[in-house]
């Protein structure tokens, strides 16, 4: 099997809107409840109808030519490639992994995405078919999509993608305790998993669709920071609401200002209804204006989608042959 | 009492059964046969022929899923359609064309019985373009006709009504979704024929009217991947050559040349294929 260790996180960027953490900037340590409770709290609440009008003004931002291509690629390469359903078989699978390794056979150039997203069970497999080609293995556990399970069976739905192989562990955060106000279970729920994950990268989905308001997103969004996550992750995929420009805004809002006062950089998946190559290059817009260029990297962005990849190879083949792609030209999936 | 203000329309676009204006945002004007000014229309971009085809490929399966005699009761209603506004088109066509009153009021009836004679032969091109087959064997051998898909029309620039009747209805009538771009100079018949199959219970979608440059827009449309039939009526030797070559980089079907006061059935079978199916014969 072969280890594919985590991309270095990089906080040197040549750019003018360079991050500059605060001299001494660390996590604080959250000790009890309360301290996490005021924390929160003391969260600025997010303007809503500012935070809507930023991302409406900055999905009217188009990129042409050469930015275009590149933003095209860019995004496949961030792509976590994902089948999240009852009937997925190891043959569909492999083929979604063949896909991801080589996305488009006949232009060899394409890049690789960054990963393929799958249940736990199906880790192996994934795992057996990806060897040696970079593109990592991410699993979703913790009883996904609801997270309606025990605290240890939660933990053993980890291990169990962990001892599998998976790079990359995508938690569901526990709404019920959340929106109940009961923080300190989600925070240790967090911390739990963190450590269950050891070398993997955690990611913990939100769920914002179920979180109805911007400033839960915010508070969500630090708890899960505070509590060692390396990923926030807009969406599950399987409620009526998914990720939405807006709310991925308030997201890298979040990340920035964390990496701002602590030093650490965490990034921002998002999952969820992003079907067409227009809906994620203004993704990116939105990346780089609001966390900054820092960000625009498979390490700190991600795309959790399926159907995405197929909408950007049409447009990556319209840009070279200049005639609009027919859809059956690449993979159905 | 004040005057009251005109209130001149705009021919705006048919994309998957919504008017847009052009993406682009353009307009141009358009002239009647005098040169006097006639009407502003919408000016199609590359990516309102990308919208057009989408919605052409969306609702393929949609319009060839009916049965074939709901298909005609459709093409039938769009003529029912076309005869309650026969007053507006004859004066658009009039104008548009530089013909007399008469002369327009005789081409949007032929244009809607042309129409009428399209709808009747929904439930019938199975039965003449296909057929079965002698085979050495114990089983039936059946050729049956399905449609091409998503045919792209360049009407004729000359004919406003009739001749784009005849282009749009022979591809709908055999299961096919329909871009077309109208003549350019005279679009407007066009235009209200698309406003018309609105209310026909037409798929969305299994209409689309362009109005536009066609130098600009018809390279967009021939060169699409996902167009499977071009009709190049409206293109002149050197054009239509062009157009070709580009529609041969996917293998299109290009129908070129066909008269549109010929008769037969040239353009009903331009953009079919034959599917072969067998079948056993009973005990």
């Amino acid at each position: 099997m072969v280890e594919v260790s985590p991309a270095p996180l990089r906080l040197v960027v040549d750019d003018e809107r360079a991050l500059r953490p605060r001299p001494g900037a660390s996590v604080p340590v959250v000790e009890s409840e309360a301290q996490l409770r005021s924390l929160l709290r003391g969260l600025a609440g997010v303007d809503a109808v500012g935070a809507e009008a930023r991302a409406a003004k900055l999905a009217t931002r188009s990129l042409k030519r050469e930015t275009k291509r590149a933003a095209i690629d860019l995004a496949l390469s961030m792509v976590d490639l994902t089948t999240l359903e009852g009937a997925d078989t190891p043959g569909r699978v492999a083929s979604l992994c063949a896909k991801a390794r080589r996305p488009d056979p006949e232009e060899p150039d394409t890049p690789a995405v960054a990963a393929v997203c799958v249940y736990p069970d199906l880790v192996a497999t994934a795992r057996a078919h990806l060897v040696g080609s970079g593109v990592r293995v991410a699993s979703v556990a913790t009883a996904f999509p609801s997270g309606r399970a025990s605290r240890a069976v939660k933990l053993l739905d980890v291990a169990d993608a962990v001892a599998a192989g998976a790079d990359e562990v995508d938690m569901v955060l526990d709404r019920g305790a959340f929106l109940s106000g009961r923080l300190g279970e989600v925070f240790d729920e967090v911390v739990a998993v963190r450590e269950a994950c050891g070398p993997a990268h955690l990611k913990v989905i939100l769920e914002v669709g179920e979180l109805v308001t911007y400033d839960n997103v915010r508070r969500a969004s630090w708890l899960a920071m505070l509590a060692g996550a390396d990923f926030i992750k807009t969406s599950t995929g399987k409620v009526a609401v998914s990720a939405t420009l807006p709310t991925a805004l308030v997201m890298l809002e979040a990340v920035r200002d964390f990496a701002e006062s602590t030093g650490r950089l965490v990034g921002v998946k998002a999952a969820g209804g992003i079907r067409t190559t227009k809906e994620a290059l203004r993704y990116l817009v939105v990346v780089n204006e609001t966390a900054g260029s820092a960000w625009l990297d498979p390490a700190l962005f991600r795309f959790g989608a399926s159907s995405l990849v197929n909408d950007l190879l049409l447009q990556r083949r319209k840009q070279r042959s200049g005639a609009y792609a027919r859809p059956d030209r690449v993979s159905v999936d | 009492m004040s005057e009251r203000l005109d209130v001149r329309k705009t021919y705006k676009l048919l994309v998957g059964g919504a008017f847009p204006r052009s993406e682009s945002g353009r307009s141009y004007e358009v002239l009647d046969a005098k040169g006097r000014f006639l009407a502003n229309v919408a000016q199609a971009s590359r990516k309102d022929v990308r919208d057009a085809v989408v919605a052409a490929r969306s609702a393929q399966r949609a319009w060839w899923s009916l049965t074939p005699y709901n298909r005609g009761q459709v093409l039938y209603r769009l003529a029912e359609m076309a005869e309650a506004r026969g007053r507006e088109l004859a004066e658009q066509v009039g104008r548009a064309e530089g013909i007399r009153a008469t002369e327009a009021r005789a081409t949007v009836a032929r244009s809607i019985d042309r129409l009428v004679w399209y709808a009747g032969w929904c439930d019938k091109v199975a039965q003449v373009l296909g057929g079965q087959n002698p085979v050495a064997g114990p089983y039936f051998n059946f050729s049956v006709p399905v449609p091409s898909g998503v045919v792209g029309v360049l009407a004729d620039q000359a004919s406003s009504l009739e001749a784009f009747v005849d282009a749009v209805a022979a591809p709908l009538a055999a299961g096919n979704t329909v871009v077309a771009l109208a003549s350019e100079t005279r679009p407007i018949p066009a235009a209200l024929l698309g406003e018309m199959s609105a209310t026909s219970d037409l798929v969305p979608g299994a209409l689309n009217v362009l109005t536009g440059r066609t130098g600009e827009v018809a390279p967009v449309l021939a060169s699409h991947e996902d167009v499977d039939g071009l009709d190049l009526a409206g293109a002149d030797d050197v054009f239509a050559g062009e157009l070709a070559a580009l529609a041969a980089e996917t293998v299109t079907r290009v129908l070129r040349g066909a008269d549109p006061q010929d008769r037969g059935l040239k353009r009903l079978r331009a953009f079919v294929e034959t599917s072969t199916v067998w079948h056993t014969i009973g005990p």
